[in-house]
């Protein structure tokens, strides 16, 4: 793209010998996604291959909503990650919004959506204190949001115990405006034959709206340059505090919309749900192409990495292999991942 | 652009675009700065000379905005201020270029050019523009990019300083300060640095350059201010000093003596260091052949 651009305004300098053509095949795989997509090839092949029950359009549906629930969570982790933070609480924070929602609809017998913005304030207070003690104390992410991973957790299972008496949120089914917010974030709708959950779509469209903005928006500009060097970022003007507890802020955002999709896809939730899930969202981020240092990643990669635990958890499954395998596949993505990630860039940059 | 500059040069060739008179800091009961008195007009170069720990990085926070000077004036072009932050200075056409250079390595070129100064249109970024521009001005600048979209962090040591030299002209810069530009850099590319020193001055800027090199200083400036220990040891035009007095007073000759006595009393490898510290003092005196002009 770039080259169609220069050509007109100067021919671009052979001069210097020292600067050989690079490869299409090395510019292509210099792109952060391409070791994600490669991955998600190969497994797609594999599972293909020895489990002929995923060879059909329902059972790529159900793989999809699985990768779905997970890429909900790993967009706005990974532009997180981009710029320079992690969020660990928020595997549980998606629990938390969820019961949030759930307890104070039933418990105040209000509607439905009265839990819903709660929930809603609820998440973003979590994702603004995050991030607030992150900027204002310069205490790495890691353990701040390992801090609040750990007292939602708590709260998760404390409160809906004493409020319950179980381990589990009542079912809401009956409650004034479920049946509206079940329309609006867990409907399902059928293409030629073929059941298609509505958070397979929002997932599309939330990576799209954040690819757009890294991309092409000023915010994106930002979101690289504080994860990439904050200093300089500081010193040229740009808002450091304010982009990085936003980035928190949208985490809580997608926290509570998938919260809000598991709530109203099930009626009810479980109050040890979500731990480890914080994992799956960075690994997702992680292999997709997003520097666990910062100010390099793609929200499309996170995607793929999405994608590639939703195949693998369902793959398992058609596979009929035993699930408990699962995690295994989980560590051994994550580490095939990193060394296929850092082998294809360093080729990419040899070849450049 | 040359020819705006080149009328208001006109009319301000009597009034400084920034000095300094008799300004000084002090932090507490540390005194980090006084007497300092500097200045530097369009079309000009003003190098500030000084080993470590002179003052210089305090002088350069006192004109670039971070710190209010505790003594003495400050006045951009005749009007006296107090600036309270970086950005009232780069308002007044004040841009400082620090030795990190304030740039992030992973991000492409253009992007970094336009970081905290995007120009948009509509809710999103005039990418095409930004490019363009970007190629643009470092092509004035003399830098042939094979491609902006590269990271910045690819380019050489002195191609940086260049791209932050050349984004703060483009935002109005009317004083450059640039700090230690060449200190991380060999010979070759320090010279690519100096040649930019001098292609701002000819765009109409005032250059203050601080540097503790007198070999990069001499042959791009038109004044000198040496520093020591927080204090001016000398002001000079360029006509009224030649190379080799600065490097001289720079490399403060009786300092370096005694330091040579110090190794010399340490014995073994340090003694022999000492003499060819004190062969060096000796050479500096009889002058030596002044390096190639860089550009």
């Amino acid at each position: 793209m770039s080259q169609t651009l220069q050509s007109p305004v100067t021919p671009p300098p052979a001069s210097d010998e020292r600067v050989g053509r690079a490869s299409s095949w090395a510019r292509l795989f210099a792109r952060p996604e391409m070791g994600a997509l490669t991955g998600a090839i190969v497994i797609f092949v594999f599972f293909l291959a020895i489990a002929p029950s995923i060879r059909n359009a329902n059972s790529l549906s159900s793989v999809l909503y699985v990768s779905s629930t997970y890429g909900l969570m790993a967009t706005p982790i990974a532009l997180l990650m981009i710029g320079g933070e992690f969020d660990l609480s928020a595997g549980v924070a998606v629990t938390s919004s969820a019961l949030t929602a759930a307890l104070f609809s039933y418990e105040f017998t209000v509607n439905v959506w009265v839990g819903i913005a709660v929930a809603l304030a609820l998440s973003l207070a979590v994702g603004f204190l995050n991030g607030w003690i992150v900027v204002r104390t310069g205490i790495p992410s890691f353990l701040v949001t390992l801090g609040t991973f750990f007292m939602l957790q708590g709260l998760n299972l404390a409160i809906t115990q004493t409020v319950t008496n179980q381990v589990a949120s009542p079912n809401i089914a009956d409650i004034a405006g479920f049946e509206t917010a079940r329309k609006v974030f867990a409907s399902s709708f059928t293409i030629g034959g073929v059941n298609i959950q509505a958070t397979i779509v929002y997932w599309i469209v939330f990576v799209i709206i954040a690819t757009w903005v890294l991309q092409r928006s000023r915010t994106g500009n930002w979101i690289f340059s504080v994860g990439g060097s904050a200093p300089s970022a500081r010193a040229v003007g740009v808002p450091v505090a304010k982009v990085k507890i936003g980035l928190f802020m949208t985490v809580g955002l997608m926290a509570w919309f998938t919260g809000m999709a598991t709530l109203f896809q099930f009626n009810t939730i479980q109050s040890g749900n979500g731990v480890g899930n914080e994992f799956v969202y960075i690994i997702a981020a992680v292999v997709g192409g997003c520097l666990l240092t910062g100010g390099y990643g793609s929200a499309v990669g996170a995607a793929i990495g999405a994608f590639i635990f939703g195949l693998t958890n369902q793959g398992i499954v058609y596979a009929g292999w035993n699930p408990d395998w699962f995690t295994f596949f989980e560590g051994a993505l994550l580490l095939g991942a990193i060394l296929l990630n850092t082998y294809i860039r360093r080729r990419a940059e040899l070849a450049k | 652009m040359t020819t705006t500059s080149e009328s208001s040069q006109e009319t301000q060739k009597a009034v400084p675009l920034v000095k300094l008179t008799d300004a000084g800091k002090s932090y507490g009961s540390i005194i980090a700065l006084s007497g300092i008195t500097l200045e530097v007009s369009a079309r000009e170069v003003t190098c500030v000379l000084g080993d470590n720990g002179a003052g210089k990085s305090t002088l350069i926070k006192i004109i670039a905005g971070l710190h209010r000077p505790t003594t003495g004036t400050y006045e951009v072009e005749g009007e006296p201020v107090h600036f309270s932050s970086p950005r009232e200075a780069l308002e007044r056409g004040i841009a400082t270029v620090y030795q990190d250079l304030a740039v992030v390595p992973l991000m492409p070129v253009w992007r970094n050019f336009f970081l905290g100064n995007e120009k948009r249109r509509g809710p999103r970024m005039d990418i095409p523009f930004m490019k363009r521009t970007c190629r643009k001005e470092l092509l004035d600048m003399g830098i042939d990019l094979r491609d902006v979209e590269q990271p910045i962090g690819t380019l050489s040591g002195g191609e940086r300083q260049c791209v932050a030299i050349a984004r703060a002209v483009y935002f109005g810069a009317k004083v450059l300060i640039l700090d230690e530009p060449t200190a991380a850099l060999g010979v070759k590319q320090s010279g690519v640095v100096l040649k930019y020193v001098l292609q701002a001055r000819e765009r109409g800027l005032g250059v203050i350059f601080i540097t503790h090199n007198p070999h990069h200083a001499f042959p791009v400036g038109d004044r000198f201010l040496l520093l020591n220990r927080g204090r001016s040891i000398g002001s000079y035009a360029k006509e009224q000093i030649t190379r080799d007095e600065l490097t001289g007073l720079m490399a403060g000759g009786g300092e370096l003596e005694a330091l040579s006595h110090e190794l010399e009393a340490m014995g073994g490898a340090a003694a022999t260091a000492a003499q060819e510290m004190e062969a060096e003092v000796q050479e500096l005196g009889l002058g030596q052949r002044p390096p190639e002009h860089p550009g």
